[in-house]
């Protein structure tokens, strides 16, 4: 695959990776929580204004890697810093910036303490993720993935919930052990290609148990990290307790680079692994779909029922990757914006009750739509959004899914219908509880509805759901030509036998 | 022969030399001019001659990196020894640097001499292709540690540490003797060279494994490595916190070294195998099971520690474990060039890390007393930058990107996986230390959540950093984060130090 289709001579990516980094810095110079706030959020809505560009400069009718940038890192070791962005990223970039934001809007009042360090954290996340998506290099994109883990734990760890050290350590372990693996299979693969750089490593694929051990490192460390079925445990006590800007970049971007990394290492890379394990990631996804629904629908603490129904949705998103055809992949990869504009504006929603009511409990929230009918309105949307109403974002997400499930197996197809049905049982449930429900609750009086701020951090993802639902074109545009170029990897090289043993 | 030339050799030891005087100035002017100052005035004065001292051992060695020998080896230098060797004086200096509080002793002068003397030791043992010359330095190197490691005198913790290091240490080195008599007894000669072509000619036989068996508790008592690690602990704890620094900085990184340089060129030929499921004679297999104990009992010891210092060690002795993995990788004489360089680079690194960890643990001594972990609770609060220098510190010895310490464990790990002609003969070592960096990763961030999630015990005083303390700490927190980004500023140096001392 050639690398630099357009050598652009402005580096967008380490503009884009570094900025967030800089604004961290002066952050440390700078007194009072109002302007700490303020340049929190002058900095990340400039850092999403300055990702709009890559939109526009992106040429949808490649899947070579563009805004390509290339310098030498450590020679000794052959390790380059390669930047650059295709279809796959290119939406998750902007889904990133676009979300960060958000995300300081929506702690603006939740943070209470050492506010300073809670800013910084949050900018140096976007830093890192941003770099995830963008690295090109091996040991550059396993730096950045490192990099999320330490304010990810201080996210959850210092500003979490009660038991918000268990949660950070719980999330930290698995994490760690997972990316433990990620570089047994990179230091495996550098020695098998001669380099870290990823477009060397997919035109090299190795011999068939080669690839199979590879894709095993590789799919347990991103299994955990999305989080796939048995590996999940650790996402409800994280999302119980971070703070809600923490759950929602966990959420929205953070379970992204599990399913991200399915797409930009084991299929490409391991072809061949891909084709023998696909049955049993697909067992996975179908049985996290399920498992997900039954789990959300039996719980009472809203920030558990979202992060179930997490569990959940990505489900649909790892099937859609492994039954390897078009409609999968792009249904997979439109389920991961999704995901990440509902299930985000779910927390943020979940957030807004905890600040009003310091609960989350179903029962004592029931009825909060008397007071609140402008939250209430938002809720219902983001809801029937995450349930796949049609003419929402995640119905075309998941018809794209069911459907590449239908051609993969009318059997596999079968399967969904109950997760699907869950998703609606779930989320009513939830809507009628809190919308509609419950006698007049005394807590509630005197609640107010939703401020100007708060409005303002729901409009945005509210503005995605209903144009991704009802025009959805501009979004699977840019992924085609990369989508069919990821394919042909995957399948080509099954087809062809070039992964037979030596 | 050629004749000695006393030229020369001041020539080839000037950087040596001007320690030694720097050694015996600070003694003089401390017992001549400073007996009625203050502990502080004296102790400036001492790491005031130990700077000037050290400026000019290091301003030598930058503008003179030449190479020479003097009487056939028993003293080399080659722009490789000249690297390290400004590596352990500048550890030396960053150790003086923490020493400005020394409330530990009232003999100022003669702990600063003592650090001169051990890092002359140091140096001599880098520089140095004969047994003997090398045994000599290892004395030097130690004897100073002994002592600096009871010098508070009234704290019977001290003694105890002095007494357990020097106990073992003197059996230690009784054994490496030993081992090292045996050797000449095979190769006639005390040269490196000369013993790895003797042992070249024949397979081994059980003289030469005896001196083998020897030579590795010798330098495995050196570095710390399970079962030679006994004293460690109870020495970091015991020993006043500079001087602990010191043996856990400067020492470790000349022990590693010199243990390298005579595995390869002394010992390289009778390397054997040490294969899952294959092990054959030499000192790959032995190599092999003390690293894999090293790595196992440092890290799991590691968790129930409740003292910094103790935690310390056992990290100490675990990252000896992934040391000596890289020393194994030595065994491929292709590879030797990139194991000797992922060597140096951890070892350096490590020792930045250790020295600015110790740093820390004696400012929060100083305020609360003790060097128990409860002691940090809250120290993010309390001192916001040190709780940041401490995070690097301890996510760089946990391995974690972009800090110096994941690149050299990378480094190591990787060189070790290509040892044996790309057989992946070690691998199985590589997966087992990959999965305990992530054990160790549990009471590195057991101490950060201490000092960053924990809220402060009521009555802990001010956690403040005196200015010299300050500035080591964030210059060796720099020195970490910027090695980590920035590799090539020391790799780029090493390799090429490596190729041209002929590797």
């Amino acid at each position: 695959m050639s690398v630099s289709s357009s050598p652009d001579a402005f580096p967008w990516l380490s503009v884009l990776i570094f900025s967030p980094l800089v604004a961290a810095g002066i952050m440390a110079f700078l007194r009072g929580e109002r302007l700490q706030r303020a340049w929190a959020l002058v900095a990340t809505l400039v850092v999403a204004l300055g990702s709009l560009p890559l939109y526009w400069r992106f040429d949808p009718t490649t899947a070579a890697f563009q805004f390509v940038e290339h310098a030498s890192w450590i020679p000794a070791l052959k390790v380059n810093y390669t930047l650059g962005l295709d279809g796959i990223s290119l939406l998750l970039v902007l889904l990133t910036t676009m979300v960060m934001p958000l995300c300081v809007l929506a702690s603006w009042r939740y943070i209470e303490t050492r506010l300073r360090e809670f800013l910084v954290c949050l900018l140096v996340m976007e830093s890192a993720m941003v770099g995830v998506f963008c690295a090109l290099d091996g040991i550059l994109f396993f730096v950045f993935w490192e990099a999320m883990l330490i304010p990810m734990s201080l996210l959850i760890g210092v500003w979490g919930g009660p038991r918000r050290i268990y949660a950070a350590l719980k999330f930290f372990i698995y994490t760690m052990s997972g990316s433990v693996l990620l570089l047994v299979a990179l230091i495996a693969l550098r020695l098998h290609v001669g380099s870290f750089h990823i477009p060397d490593m997919m035109a090299r694929p190795g011999s068939g148990v080669f690839q199979c051990w590879v894709f095993l490192a590789f799919a347990l460390s991103f299994a955990i990290k999305v989080p796939m079925f048995p590996f999940h445990t650790w996402l409800p006590a994280a999302h119980v307790e971070a703070p809600t800007a923490g759950s929602v970049l966990l959420a929205s971007i953070l379970l992204k680079m599990g399913t991200y990394g399915f797409l930009r290492f084991c299929l490409p890379i391991t072809p061949y692994g891909t084709q023998v394990f696909m049955p049993y990631l697909l067992g996975l996804s179908v049985a996290a779909i399920t498992y997900g629904g039954f789990a959300a629908l039996a719980q009472n603490d809203l920030k558990k029922l979202v992060a179930y129904s997490s569990v959940a949705h990505m489900g649909f998103a790892t099937l859609g990757i492994f039954v390897l055809n078009e409609a999968g992949i792009e249904g997979a990869l439109l389920q991961m914006i999704n995901h990440g504009v509902t299930t985000g504006a779910l927390f943020i929603a979940v957030g807004i009750i905890y600040e009003r009511l310091h609960t989350r409990e179903l029962a004592r929230v029931a009825g909060l739509g008397k007071h609140m009918p402008v939250f209430a309105t938002f809720l219902g949307v983001f809801s029937l959004s995450s349930l796949a109403f049609p003419g929402t974002n995640s119905f075309i997400g998941e018809f794209l899914v069911l459907k590449s499930a239908f051609l993969y197996s009318p059997a596999l197809a079968l399967c969904l219908v109950p997760g699907v049905v869950l998703a609606a049982a779930y989320m009513l449930r939830m809507l009628q509880r809190v919308a509609y429900g419950g006698p007049a609750n005394p807590h509630h009086a005197g609640v107010k509805d939703l401020g100007f701020r708060e409005t303002m951090s729901l409009a945005p993802l509210l503005v995605f759901v209903f144009w991704i639902g009802l025009h959805p074109e501009p979004f699977l545009r840019v992924m085609h030509a990369s989508v069919r170029h990821l394919l042909a990897q995957a399948n080509g090289a099954a087809a062809h036998g070039v992964f037979v043993s030596p | 022969m050629n004749p000695f030339s006393y030229l020369e050799a001041l020539r080839l030891a000037a950087p040596e030399t001007a320690l030694a005087v720097a050694a015996l100035a600070v003694l003089f002017a401390d017992l001549g001019g400073m007996r009625g100052e203050s502990l502080r005035h004296r102790a400036i004065l001492g790491a005031g001659i130990t700077a000037v001292g050290g400026a000019m051992a290091l301003l030598w060695l930058g503008f003179a990196p030449g190479y020479g020998t003097i009487a056939e080896g028993v003293l080399v230098t080659s722009p490789l020894t000249q690297l390290v060797k400004a590596g352990l004086v500048l550890l030396t200096l960053l150790v003086a640097g923490l020493s400005l509080d020394p409330r530990f002793t009232g003999h100022v002068g003669e702990y600063f001499s003592l650090l001169l003397l051990g890092t002359i030791g140091m140096m001599v043992l880098v520089s140095t292709q004969d047994l003997l010359m090398l045994f000599l330095a290892l004395e030097l190197t130690s004897l100073p540690l002994y002592v600096l490691a009871g010098f508070n005198k009234r704290d019977r913790a001290s003694a105890e540490a002095a007494l357990k290091y020097f106990f073992f240490g003197s059996v230690a080195a009784a054994f490496l003797l030993f081992g090292f008599s045996l050797l000449y007894g095979v190769a006639g000669s005390t040269r490196l060279p000369v013993i790895a072509a003797a042992v070249a000619l024949k397979p081994p036989d059980a003289l030469t494994l005896v001196a083998l068996v020897c030579v590795v508790m010798g330098f495995g008592f050196k570095v710390a490595a399970v079962p030679f690690h006994l004293w460690a602990p109870d020495a970091y704890e015991g020993a006043p916190t500079p001087a602990a620094a010191f043996i856990a900085s400067g020492s470790k990184v000349a022990s590693f070294a010199v243990f390298g340089i005579v595995l390869a060129q002394g010992l390289g030929p009778m390397a054997g195998g040490a294969d899952w499921h294959g092990f054959t004679t030499g000192w790959l297999p032995l190599l092999a099971v003390v690293a894999l104990a090293s790595m196992l009992l440092g890290n799991l010891a590691a968790i129930a520690q409740r003292s910094v210092k103790r935690l310390l060690a056992y990290s100490a002795i675990a990252h000896a474990g992934y040391l000596l993995l890289g020393l194994m990788a030595l065994a491929t004489p292709a590879n030797r060039p990139a194991a000797l360089a992922a060597i140096l680079y951890y070892a350096i690194t490590y020792a930045l890390s250790t020295v600015g960890a110790f740093g820390i643990v004696a400012v929060v001594e100083r305020a609360t007393g003790s060097d128990a972990a409860d002691g940090f609770n809250g120290l993010a609060r309390r001192s916001p930058a040190l709780a940041l220098c401490l995070m690097i510190f301890l996510l760089s010895l946990a391995g974690i990107p972009p800090l110096a310490g994941f690149l050299g464990k990378f480094y190591v790990f990787v060189a070790a996986t290509r040892a044996g002609d790309g057989s992946l003969s070690l691998f199985w070592l590589v997966l087992v230390a990959i999965a305990l960096s992530v054990v160790s990763l549990y009471y590195y961030l057991k101490l950060l959540k201490r000092a960053y999630v924990l809220p402060p015990d009521g009555a802990v005083p001010a956690t403040r950093p005196d200015v010299m303390e300050f500035v080591v700490i964030g210059m060796t927190a720099a020195a970490v984060l910027g090695l980590g980004v920035f590799p090539r500023a020391l790799l780029e140096p090493l390799a090429l130090a490596i190729q041209q001392a002929g590797f």
